[in-house]
């Protein structure tokens, strides 16, 4: 038998034996008010967790400027012989931000595949010495010809091309173009696979070949 | 007999916090467990590496009052200044890096030891899962710490370790950057590690060291494997 107070009661409560809500109110007021409550702390939770989420993701997403760094005079560079040049990836950490980039001047008789052939857009060959296995920097070794790698033996051609060791790709390279001055400069980097085809640059230990571009795809900071 | 006036004090205090408290019933239920029939050496092995971590944040602490997390040459300079100048500051620095050495070997043994105990198994799996994630910020303050002398192996040791987490696929490369501050080693790398080291992880380590223990003391700890349950022998001949 309803009670008298019913009739006042809201239809979406009083189904459910539950008190609180009055006619024409779809929600108990103590529900409500937990409601704003969990929500107001969940407001401020928010406000501060968010903006500190996002200091710290953002150098995934934050994309460096290009960098152009003279490596020297173009006789300075022969075609048959790599020469060491030190640049500056990372500014504003002194000698932690520089690396080393074997360079040498483009070599018809050896520069044939596709995608460096040319010339005019590779006027110099510039390789990274970080090891595509782990990272660690690789040395020219001219008398064989091969850079090899102090950490797992790993060895590459005179083109980057691995020939033995765990590296799963050839040795990165970076753009290259001619000042007006006649100086070589040393742009971004690049990756490649095999075939020496490039790619937008990858961490050491990704693979390019096959399945490997998908798994390792390009990062939002870097350009494509 | 009365009480010395010092011992009457400390009671004194003890008690005035105990009934505004009740701390002293929480702390009878933590430290007064009935433990199972052989516990033996190996049950201390979790308490063993709770201490290394406490001596960890301890001596941690005291370094950081000399550390300087500054990437063009101020990081390397600190801890110099602090190894060799600084009245026993190689002393600290040694219990810190051998002791990190020390909490990872104890957390393994640790583990070891409930592992062959079975103790992972019902109730008490979720102590493994929070002992599983324990386990990884161990080694995460491993990794992060190793930076910090900022010479050159702590340097190459963490561009390797940066790669290699590149290397998972998909979001290793996500997780790489996240960890270097950028797609190369940069000028944030070393404070990003430094705050990781010294504020996140340790605090992340409290926290799951507490509901650790927590469910250690709620659960009871396991009976060795070898224990048989006691057979009733009068049950028995009244089955019979
Ligand atoms: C920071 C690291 C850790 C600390 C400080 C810690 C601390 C402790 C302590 C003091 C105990 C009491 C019993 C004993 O000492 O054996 C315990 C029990 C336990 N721990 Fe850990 N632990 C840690 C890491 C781990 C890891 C890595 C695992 C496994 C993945 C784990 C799994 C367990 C389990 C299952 C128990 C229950 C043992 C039983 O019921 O007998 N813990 N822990
Ligand atoms: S880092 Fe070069 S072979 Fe492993």
């Amino acid at each position: 038998m309803p009670s008298k107070h019913d009739r006042y009661k809201s239809k979406y409560t009083v189904d459910r034996q539950v008190p609180g809500a009055f006619e024409g109110e779809t929600i108990t007021r103590r529900r409500f008010m937990t409601g704003t409550a969990h929500t107001a702390g969940a407001v401020a939770a928010a406000s501060f967790t968010l903006p500190a989420l996002g200091l710290a993701l953002a150098p995934v997403f934050e994309r460096e400027p290009h960098r152009w760094e003279i490596a020297g005079p173009v006789d300075m560079f022969p075609d048959d012989n790599y020469i060491p040049v030190v640049v500056t990836l990372a500014a504003g950490i002194g000698q932690v931000g520089k690396t080393t980039v074997y360079v040498r001047k483009h070599n018809a008789a050896l520069d044939t595949d596709a995608y460096d052939r040319n010339p005019r857009t590779h006027p110099f060959i510039a390789l990274s010495d970080r090891c595509a296995h782990a990272g660690c920097p690789v040395r020219w070794v001219p008398a064989a010809e091969r850079f090899a790698c102090p950490c797992h033996g790993g060895v590459y051609d005179i083109l980057g091309r691995r020939v033995g060791g765990p590296p799963p790709r050839p040795l990165d390279r970076f753009f290259t173009r001619v000042s007006k001055q006649g100086l070589v400069e040393i742009g971004p980097r690049y990756s490649v696979n095999s075939e020496l085809k490039p790619f937008s640059p990858r961490g050491p230990g990704e693979p390019l070949d096959g399945l490997g571009q998908y798994l390792y795809p390009a990062q939002f900071d870097e350009r494509k | 007999m009365p009480l010395h006036p010092v011992a009457e004090a400390g009671v004194t205090v003890v008690d005035w916090i105990d009934e505004r408290t009740s701390l002293s019933g929480a702390g009878r239920w933590m430290m007064f467990r009935k433990v199972p029939k052989g516990t033996n050496w190996f049950y201390t092995l979790g308490s063993a590496t709770m201490f290394a971590f406490l001596s960890q944040a301890v001596t941690g602490v005291f370094l950081a009052m000399y550390y300087r997390p500054d990437a063009t040459g101020g990081a390397y300079e600190s801890v110099r200044h602090l190894t060799n100048e600084v009245f026993l500051g190689a002393f600290v620095r040694g219990m810190h890096l051998w002791g990190a050495s020390v909490m990872v070997v104890l957390v393994f043994l640790h583990m070891g030891r409930t592992f062959l105990w079975g103790a992972y198994k019902y109730p008490r799996e979720l102590n493994w899962i929070i002992g599983v994630v324990l386990l990884i910020l161990t080694m995460v303050m491993a990794l992060t710490g190793y930076l910090l002398p900022f010479d050159q192996r702590a340097y190459w040791a963490t561009v390797v370790a940066s790669n290699i987490t590149g290397t998972g696929p998909i979001v290793g490369p996500y997780l790489a950057d996240f960890l270097r501050g950028g797609s190369e080693f940069g000028a944030t790398t070393l404070s990003r590690f430094y705050a990781i080291h010294m504020l996140v992880v340790p605090g992340l380590i409290a926290a799951l060291m507490g509901a650790h223990l927590y469910l250690v003391a709620k659960l009871g700890t396991t009976a060795p494997p070898w224990k048989k349950v006691h057979k009733d022998v009068k049950l028995d001949t009244i089955e019979a």
